[in-house]
């Protein structure tokens, strides 16, 4: 028979209001196997934990029951001060008479009868509890970042720092992200390249660094401190060691039609590219979509040009395996595509473009030099028009997206100001349905375009685009004036919401991490734990958690390394003890389990096993790796023959419970 | 008719929830209407909302609406406000005991040449 102490808090007037704290310590004090009861104030508090832990030595008490808040509150606070008083952790309960009972109920004697129910279900629990021990596990050290934008960056220079290894799997040939499209940055208007490179060039000479560029991860498998990842290299058909970059074969290869994805399709280039001057690794790669010698054989330009001989066209799909103690996302965004949006003619005129193509052709690197031009006609385009909001904030019944981009306010006003700095007499107009501007210096910078660059800003959205010979005809409301306004435009830039990578979802499925409803992953705690995803070992950094600028994205890139230095320092990881096993004499291997269990920690063996009639036989049994299971319980719940059970959470246990809440 | 009251019928019949709007000013953005009307698309939703739906009623903006739908294809919140002024011409139809029909006259009425569409509308005419 178990001593039990009930110990009952009244978190100030929280329990106390509503519960009657006394009554439901007296009532549970007459349960069997309760040897002592207590009520008090504030359990959590050194003094609470200190009456919880003298009752301990005092009645020599072997399970405690502490009905206060949810367990996700302070189950540990207290399974903690019991171990130090000496009794197993999973020893002690938590019936929640808070969120489940005196936040839900007014009347206080219905509320003093469900907490009185509550306490007496963990009691019936404690007496079938045994103690149970964490098993531990080793961590590698080295971490895995995927994808390779600023996030990407910011997190795996400083876990090298740390002096851990670190690999960068990036789908594109090169790294760099967004940042190494966009020109200048709000709100201090610093070449985006001039930040952006020097950190590049800083990955590539970093000894603990290794880069994976146009590759993906194929395969994950383990778990916290100890995954396996298996990484395809796709085939560029170029020699990565060989090649120097020198770019010679990106000039010579007859296939000059090939969209070039870096500018957005604003121009074109060779079959086999580089994307930019600056790209890490400074490496050639070849389309085999275009390239003329992997579709008709015949050709081969390149592999004669090349001094190095680094032309492989035989080049296959390779993969590496590594293991890993953490992972890290930092996939990024991409703006939404806006074929649906046809109020705007963006299909329908090249001169109706969207923010990253401007900043293409703003950037000096970009298709034109630098110099604003129009797409149609190359033309210098006279006035013209931003739309902001474009697919953001609707009512997700349309195609567009429910939240606020929250980037696009800022990237807007630094286009129209740039665009007034360096042709004044240009005329610019910008649309908006709010200006939402918080962040250190924001308000001003837009101020600033406003005031001394002379944006019009209206109060209103456009309602229409049409197309007419050379001008684009913009219908639109302004709200304030109270007015139709139709503007004849030369450009028209929309500020399209942005979205998460399209590889998003099927990578969250390979590693069991969650994502909201719109793809962003989802953190731990939205406020607490912001850069950690709820599945451990796995952590998030950047867009892929959410809309953000270079500035926060910097900022969580950091904080996101700092988790998984504060992961990798560790030797020796404990386990959830609260995990699966099987009856191995009741199990009849039928895969059930296999099935649902999703973490993949569940195995099958053939076993020897002696039968009734002395006979030996080899029978198919499951087996658990406890280091892998984390305690969800899915498979005792599928298993047909009752041969899965969970520590801490048996079938008998859970029964228990309930017979005492129905008694 | 009291003025809560012809709100929520207004609200009932469109089917619109003006809550919804943003006041971003897309559907007089792209309302073809816009120089004829009086009141215009967006001030129909934030106008029933605020119950100044006499206004409304008494204003010619009513039949300058064209019921081409821009505003209710184009709203980035599903507004619908077309269908929101739709309803207040029906509502000043029924005001004004405009009724073509009474429920009793209909059996006299039936005729195998006449097309029941036509009874169907002049029902959706009818208040009570
Ligand atoms: C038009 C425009 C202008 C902007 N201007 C500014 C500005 O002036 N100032 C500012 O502060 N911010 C600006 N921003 C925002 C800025 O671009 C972002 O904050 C920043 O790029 C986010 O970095 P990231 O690393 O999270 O994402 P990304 O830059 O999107 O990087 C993600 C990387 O991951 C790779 N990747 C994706 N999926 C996978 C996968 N499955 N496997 C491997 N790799 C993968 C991608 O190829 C990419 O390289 C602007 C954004 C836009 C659209
Ligand atoms: S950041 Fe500004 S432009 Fe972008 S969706 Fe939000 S409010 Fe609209
Ligand atoms: S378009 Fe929709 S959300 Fe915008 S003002 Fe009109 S009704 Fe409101």
């Amino acid at each position: 028979m178990q001593r039990i102490g009930v110990f009952v808090c009244w978190c100030g007037s929280n329990i106390a209001a509503t519960v009657d704290v006394k009554a439901v310590a007296e009532a549970l004090g007459k349960e069997p196997g309760v040897v002592y009861f207590e009520d008090y104030q504030y359990m959590c508090s050194e003094e609470g934990q200190t009456k919880l832990q003298n009752a301990i030595r005092d009645y020599k008490l072997t399970g405690a029951v502490v009905c206060s808040c949810s367990p996700r509150m302070h189950e540990a606070t207290f399974r903690k001060a019991a171990a130090k008083a000496g009794v197993n952790s999973f020893m002690v309960e938590i019936a929640n008479i808070r969120e489940q009972c005196s936040w839900i109920h007014k009347n206080k004697e219905e509320a003093t009868e469900k907490a009185i129910i509550l306490g007496r279900a963990a009691i019936a629990k404690v007496h079938l509890n045994a103690p149970l021990t964490a098993g531990e596990s080793p961590v590698t050290k080295r971490a895995l970042v995927i994808g390779g934008g600023i996030a990407g960056i910011q997190t795996a220079l400083d876990i090298a720092d740390a002096g851990f290894e670190v690999d960068i799997v990036e789908k594109k040939p090169t790294i760099g992200g967004k940042m190494s499209q966009i020109d200048k940055t709000f709100p201090t208007l610093d070449c985006a390249a001039c930040i952006l490179t020097p950190k590049m060039v800083e990955v590539a000479q970093n000894e603990k660094i290794r880069i994976f560029s146009y590759s993906e991860v194929d395969k994950v498998q383990g778990f916290v401190g100890n995954f396996s990842v298996s990484i395809r290299r796709k085939a560029r058909f170029v020699d990565e060691v060989k090649c120097t970059g020198c770019g010679l074969c990106t000039e010579k290869c007859p296939q000059k039609k090939v969209p070039n994805e870096f500018n957005l399709g604003l121009d074109q280039r060779r079959a086999i590219y580089i994307p930019f001057a600056q790209a890490v690794p400074k490496v050639a790669t070849i389309d085999p979509d275009y390239c003329t010698m992997l579709k008709t054989g015949k050709c081969g330009v390149c592999s004669k040009i090349c001094t190095a001989g680094a032309i492989d066209y035989k080049q296959k799909d390779s993969f590496i395996e590594e293991k890993y103690g953490a992972i890290v996302v930092a996939t990024g965004f991409n703006p939404i595509e806006l074929n649906k949006y046809d109020e705007f003619a963006y299909s329908q005129s090249p001169d109706v473009i969207t923010s990253l193509e401007f900043e293409r052709i703003t950037n000096a690197a970009g298709p034109t030099g630098g110099t604003l031009l129009r797409p149609s006609d190359g033309e210098h385009p006279k006035k013209i028009v931003f739309v902001q909001c474009v697919g953001s904030r609707e009512d997700g019944s349309g195609c567009g997206k429910t939240y606020c981009s929250k980037i696009c306010c800022m990237y807007t006003a630094k286009h129209a100001m740039l665009t007034r700095e360096k042709y004044p007499d240009t005329e610019v107009y910008v649309f908006y349905i709010d200006v939402r501007t918080p962040g250190k210096s924001f308000d001003e910078f837009y101020r600033r375009a406003v005031e001394e660059y002379g944006v019009h800003y209206i109060k209103g959205m456009v309602g229409k685009v049409i197309p007419q010979g050379k001008k684009l005809m913009v219908r639109a409301s302004d709200l304030i004036d109270r007015k139709q306004l139709l503007i004849d435009a030369d450009l028209v830039v929309l500020a399209a919401a942005i979205e998460p990578d399209k590889s998003a979802r099927p990578l969250a499925t390979m590693l069991t991490a969650s994502m909201d409803t719109n793809d962003f992953f989802t953190e731990a705690h939205p406020k607490l734990r912001p850069v950690e995803s709820p599945t451990a070992g796995i952590f998030l950094s950047g867009c892929c958690q959410g809309p953000k600028d270079i500035p926060e994205t910097v900022s969580q890139a950091s904080a996101c390394a700092a988790k998984v230095i504060g992961l990798l320092c560790r030797d020796k990881l404990t386990g959830n003890p609260c995990v699966a096993h099987s009856d191995e004499l009741m199990c009849n291997g039928c895969s059930t389990c296999e099935k649902v269990c999703p973490y993949g920690a569940i195995t099958y063996q053939d076993k020897e096993f002696r039968m009734p009639d002395r006979t030996m036989r080899t029978r198919r049994v499951a087996s658990v790796n406890p280091a892998v299971c984390q305690g969800c319980g899915a498979c005792t719940v599928a298993c047909p023959s009752g041969a899965m059970d969970l520590h801490g959470f048996s079938n008998s246990q859970i029964m228990a419970e309930v017979d005492a809440i129905c008694k | 008719m009291e003025q809560n009251n012809l709100k929520e019928t207004l609200l009932r019949i469109s089917g619109v929830n003006p809550r919804k709007c943003m006041k971003c000013g897309k559907c007089s953005g792209t309302c073809p209407s816009y120089d004829e009307m009086e009141y215009h698309p967006h001030e129909f939703v934030s106008m029933v909302e605020n119950g100044e739906t006499e206004k409304l009623m008494a204003s010619p903006s009513l039949y300058r609406c064209l019921t081409c739908f821009a505003c209710v294809e184009r709203c980035p919140r599903g507004v619908q406000p077309a269908k929101l002024i739709e309803a207040v011409r029906l509502a000043v139809i029924r005001q004004q005991g405009m009724n073509h029909l009474k429920p009793d006259q209909l059996p006299d009425m039936l005729d195998e040449d006449m097309p029941q569409q036509a009874l169907v509308s002049a029902m959706r005419k009818f208040a009570k």
